[in-house]
């Protein structure tokens, strides 16, 4: 059955989104990720244009976390005010993010830009997890439970400002949250991502919160960010297919609920492992897909009807 | 049901060009000479609207018409011309990137051609150039000056590109001539089809020149819930923005809320 998306502006197949929602669901239950990062590409790769790929899973998105979000806010595990300090760098960056975005689409550089975030970002985080995640096997076969240092200081806590976030137990300079929300903030509106993958290793390597209220406050605040994101996005570039959102976030809660149930069954170090695998292959494949000669080397593209 | 709407269409044509006396059938009349009186053409289309809502998966429109006597039949559907902005990648350190580009103007959004005969059988190059018969011919000017052949080589992409997309025809339609005066043909229209007045023009042609040209008007656009949403989109951006993040605000809130005890 076939739908046609009014801003994508071309037919999709129905069960096809939803099976990629569902999928991608599932997998983002699993692992505890929004899956942003695996959509927005999954849905350039089946044609959607790129512009309205990033900015209507922003969209998407947003429905997941508020979901998310309400699970751990039951169980006592978001941090309102740490959530709060970092939405509100969130907002600043999503907004640099969307300016950059804009931008770099007048001048054909879109997909480029697109394309190279998410080499650089899977790249990273993905080696960083199958490192730390293979550290961890290896220690438990070894069965020598080292442990590092509880907390250390840098020159983070040098920084002036400082609030007390009572339940991350933190007494910190308001600056290093707004800085991490800020970066996030602008990687969100360029990629198509909540964040979540990038947020939480800050959270917990730079931060030093717990480990139990990092990902509540990370989809609490993702909320504000993809929200604010999709707003941008909307009115800079209507590009907002509320369509395509609808659909894929249908089949997407439905996936989520499943995978976290068979999450609970795997061991952490494991689903870290094949979360890492996962990250790395796509990144692969968008590094693959820039390096390799294109089909055509000529693309083009139409320019809407007011004189530019 | 639509087969059989056709065929009556045709009839009625047919009963019309036979019993219209104006139209006088002189036998001796040889093909390539303007006729004195009335049309010797006609041609409509099976439907003159193309609405595009929530099922839509492209459009596949009959153009059907008679002739006075005998001569061949061409047939070019056209979209409204824009701006397109042709984009050439270059390998830097390693990546392709978009490096150099070109605009051009007047590019027809669709461009269908069909004809009874290959073109080059029926006229001549000049006027197939002057009426832009033919995707080739197509008469698509840079916005910035360049050298001729970056332009060749351009505009060449540019259409290449446009018929990967079926927006533009590759193969020339086939004209179907029952008897030797009805004529119909199919165009085909996909689903990433651009809206707006479209226009088909046929051309009668005998002995290198064109005898009679008729056009018809054809309109694609959104309809119903799809027009509303694209309509909303652009012309209230910061409330489509809400709405929209107030659709996944509620239906994130009803997924917890289902969810709650699974």
């Amino acid at each position: 059955m076939n739908i046609y998306l009014p801003i994508a502006e071309m037919s999709v197949d129905v069960f096809l989104i939803l099976g990629l929602g569902g999928a991608i669901g599932f997998l983002s239950g699993l692992f505890g990720v929004g899956g942003g990062f695996l959509m927005t590409p999954l849905l350039i790769f089946i044609g959607i244009p790129p512009a309205v790929a990033v900015a209507s899973e922003a969209n998407q998105i947003v429905a997941a976390s508020v979901s998310g979000a309400l699970a751990h806010m039951r169980r006592g595990h978001v941090d309102f005010k740490m959530g709060l300090v970092l939405t509100a760098g969130g907002i600043a960056g999503s907004g640099v993010g969307v300016a950059i975005f804009t931008l770099l689409r007048q001048l054909g550089q879109v997909e480029l830009l697109i394309a190279l975030s998410y080499v650089l970002f899977l790249g990273a985080i993905g080696l960083m997890m199958l490192v730390e995640s293979g550290r961890t096997m290896l220690r438990r076969q070894a069965g020598t439970a080292t442990r590092g240092k509880l907390h250390q200081h840098t020159w983070l806590h040098g920084l002036p400002l400082k609030m007390r976030f009572r339940r991350s137990r933190l007494y910190i300079s308001a600056l290093v949250p707004i800085g991490i929300g800020f970066v996030v903030g602008i990687l969100a509106a360029i990629m198509g991502v909540g964040g979540g993958f990038i947020m939480v290793p800050a959270m917990i390597y730079l931060l030093g919160m717990p480990t139990a209220v990092v990902v509540g406050t990370s989809l609490f605040q993702i909320i504000f960010v993809t929200a604010s994101v999709t707003f941008l996005q909307a009115t800079t570039n209507q590009t907002v297919d509320i369509v395509l959102a609808l659909i894929l976030l249908t089949s997407a809660v439905i996936g989520a609920q499943l995978g976290t149930k068979v999450g609970g069954r795997l061991r952490g170090e494991q689903l870290r492992g094949l979360l890492a695998l996962m990250v790395l292959a796509v990144c692969a494949k968008i590094a693959y897909d820039l390096v390799s000669t294109p089909f055509d080397v000529f693309s083009i593209r139409e320019i809407s009807g007011f004189g530019g | 049901m639509k087969t059989f709407r056709h065929t009556t269409l045709l009839v009625f044509l047919v009963a019309g060009i036979a019993g219209a006396p104006a139209l006088g059938q002189t036998p001796d009349q040889s093909p390539g000479q303007p006729r004195q009186s009335g049309s010797p053409l006609v041609a409509d289309l099976s439907e003159d609207l193309i609405a595009i809502t929530t099922g839509f998966t492209g459009a596949e429109v009959l153009l059907f018409g008679a002739t006075e006597g005998a001569g061949d039949i061409i047939v070019v559907v056209r979209a409204p011309e824009s701006r397109v902005v042709v984009r050439r990648k270059a390998r830097v350190g390693g990546v392709w990137i978009n490096a150099d580009n070109l605009t051009f103007e007047k590019v027809p959004g669709f461009y269908h051609v069909a004809a009874s005969r290959p073109l080059s059988d029926l006229l001549p190059e000049a006027v197939l150039q002057r009426e832009q018969i033919g995707a080739e011919n197509l008469s698509v000017k840079p916005l910035t000056s360049a050298s001729e052949d970056e332009i060749a080589e351009f505009a060449a992409a540019l259409i290449r590109n446009k018929q990967q997309v079926g927006l533009f025809s590759t193969e020339l339609g086939e004209i179907k001539f029952l008897g030797n005066r009805l004529f119909r043909t199919q165009v085909q229209f996909p689903s990433s089809v651009p809206t707006g007045e479209y226009t088909a023009t046929i051309y009668l042609v005998a002995g290198g020149a064109i005898i009679d040209r008729t056009d018809t008007p054809l309109q694609v656009r959104k309809s119903g819930f799809e027009a509303n949403v694209f309509e909303f989109a652009n012309q209230h951006p910061s409330l489509y923005g809400v709405i929209a993040i107030l659709i996944a605000l509620a239906a994130g809130w009803f997924a917890g809320i289902v969810f709650r005890n699974v």
